[in-house]
């Protein structure tokens, strides 16, 4: 994809991603994608960025990636361990979260996600887990990211079912059904980086990642895509954002692997 | 009043055919000995509640004992589907079940009104949301204060809840801590409740006075079983068994591999094989 052998456009994707974070940020962190962005953000230059996962963690700083939003440690580096209902009722329904970052199967150029069925929902093609605790990250966050690599399968003219709404058919959508949060404000993806047009509310390319073209990234996308006139290069990864990464999900694949067998031998 | 009872007995002394069962666990504490008695003891038509169900929920799916399932995350945390419980849905193997699902936000809230004894739970939620359209438990209300429009949802009142937690003291005062997720509201929302645990200990006299602790008055049985929540774990005990839930994905994707596993690791076993099962991940103290 790239012409720099250097890095791949997965680890683009999640330093353009974790660039978006900062320090101050209270973050409800989706898992996946998402958590790996949040992680290389605190490691590098947030290190004071609050991290909450779904569990109750709230101000975790995990040394590897969980795989699941409820491992050990993640409650074992919090600030705080809450209760479920708590998480959900006083810290996002509160309004404490100033981003949501959140991951995608299916997506649409609003920002709409779908990870719950694909094809009808009482007849499901392929039955996909659901929301968990997206519907409402997606309402009650200041704003939402999202992240996910490029794929027409993945980012399709209309999504099978609203998992989590984005800016419905755009425009000012949200305000008439009475959410008073920004929704989705960024899009990053292996190739680019998108926000959405203010007014109509539709994700446009703002910057391409280095020697990523524009027919890459519509061959990869299954909406008509729209491009910034002035369109910007994302920066290469440094090499402290790389090493980090790169040494991030080396230990995460050894802890996941290994499980505690390896700790025992 | 609390009884201590081997797993067995709490099992069949607390469940019935046709019930409303909650094996609560967010990701942390599953009671897998629990369910995986309740596999072997064979019961039929339950309505399955829980807002993450993984593994057990897909076994007990598989051995098509679960008429409906009432949740938020129908998957492997971190790995992907749950293919026993997509075969059941997508094509009504071995049985077809009802589902009734909500998010993560909705199930919390509503096991929290079922623990306050409320017969509904109102928050901000679902807007936009395609679940409000397929499942007709979701309504709205409107503050009679504010006018604002929010979400309703029945609360959640299980028959019984299994809960797994790290010990319990002599008179049986149980304590529960780590991701504590929804073990308190799931215990206070049901009819019965069964807690397997760690250990027992004489007293919980130097414990932390704020720490999450269910009085032995709001528990039906506990039965003691060392390791029972693996492959999940037990805070301060022994960790997750990820790699047991990376295996589950080719277990359950094929139905007779599914049927073999269960026989070898389910049926033909009993709730004192979980020690052995944690001994290489637990921590060193």
């Amino acid at each position: 994809m790239s012409d720099n052998p250097d890095f791949t456009p997965n680890e683009m994707m999640t330093i353009a991603a974790s660039r978006a974070l900062r320090n101050d940020d209270v973050c409800f962190v989706g898992i996946g994608a998402p958590s790996a962005a949040c992680n290389v953000a605190r490691l590098t230059h947030a290190p004071d960025i609050t991290l909450i996962y779904e569990s109750g963690t709230i101000g975790t700083a995990p040394d590897v990636l969980p795989l699941s939003i409820g491992d050990g440690e993640l409650c074992e580096t919090a600030v705080t361990t809450v209760a479920v209902p708590e998480m959900f009722r006083y810290w996002l329904q509160g309004g404490r979260i100033s981003i949501g970052f959140l991951g995608a199967a299916q997506l649409d150029k609003f920002g709409n996600i779908n990870t719950t069925v694909i094809g009808d929902y009482f007849h499901p093609k392929t039955r996909l887990p659901g929301g968990g605790g997206a519907p409402e990250i997606a309402t009650s966050s200041k704003e939402i990211y999202i992240t996910m690599a490029q794929t027409r399968r993945g980012m399709v003219e209309k999504i099978d079912f609203f998992t989590s709404f984005g800016h419905g058919e755009g425009g000012d959508h949200r305000k008439r059904l009475g959410i008073d949060t920004a929704g989705p404000t960024l899009l990053i993806t292996d190739l680019a980086i998108w926000k959405p047009d203010p007014v109509t509310k539709e994700f446009t390319v703002v910057s391409l990642h280095p020697g990523v073209t524009r027919q890459q990234v519509q061959e990869t996308c299954g909406w008509m895509v729209k491009f910034a006139e002035a369109l910007d290069e994302t920066p290469a990864p440094s090499e402290l954002e790389l090493t980090t990464l790169r040494d991030l999900q080396a230990r995460t694949k050894a802890a996941h692997e290994g499980s505690g067998k390896a700790k025992a031998a | 009043m609390v009884k201590f009872l081997p797993l067995k007995q709490a099992v069949a002394e607390n469940l019935n055919n046709g019930d409303s069962v909650a094996f609560e666990g967010f990701t942390h504490l599953i009671p897998t000995a629990a369910a995986h008695e309740a596999i072997r003891q064979g019961f039929r038509d339950l309505t399955l509640i829980r807002m993450t169900p993984d593994l057990i929920y897909d076994q007990m799916i598989g051995m098509g004992m679960a008429k409906k399932i009432i949740f938020s995350y129908v998957g492997n945390p971190g790995v992907g589907l749950l293919r026993r419980a997509r075969d059941a849905i997508e094509n009504g193997f071995p049985r077809s079940i009802e589902i009734e699902e909500h998010s993560h936000a909705g199930m919390a809230n509503a096991y929290e009104a079922g623990a306050a004894g409320l017969p509904c739970a109102v928050f901000r939620g679902y807007r936009g949301a395609g679940l409000a359209t397929v499942n007709p438990n979701i309504k709205s209300v409107t503050c009679p204060f504010t006018g604002e429009v929010l979400a309703a949802v029945p609360s959640i009142r299980p028959d019984v809840t299994f809960i797994h937690a790290q010990k319990a003291d002599r008179k049986g005062n149980v304590l529960v801590e780590g991701i504590v997720g929804i073990q308190k509201e799931a215990v206070l929302a049901a009819s019965r409740a069964v807690v397997t645990v760690e250990e027992v200990v004489d007293t919980f006299d130097d414990l932390h006075p704020n720490l999450t602790v269910l009085p032995r008055w709001t528990i039906a049985a506990i039965s003691v079983v060392p390791g029972g929540s693996h492959p999940s774990y037990a805070h301060g005990y022994y960790a997750r068994d990820n790699a047991a839930y990376l295996e589950w994905d080719e277990i359950a994707a094929d139905r007779d591999k599914f049927q073999e596993w269960m026989q070898a690791n389910v049926i033909e076993k009993s709730a004192d094989d979980f020690a052995a099962r944690v001994e290489h991940l637990r921590k060193a103290a």
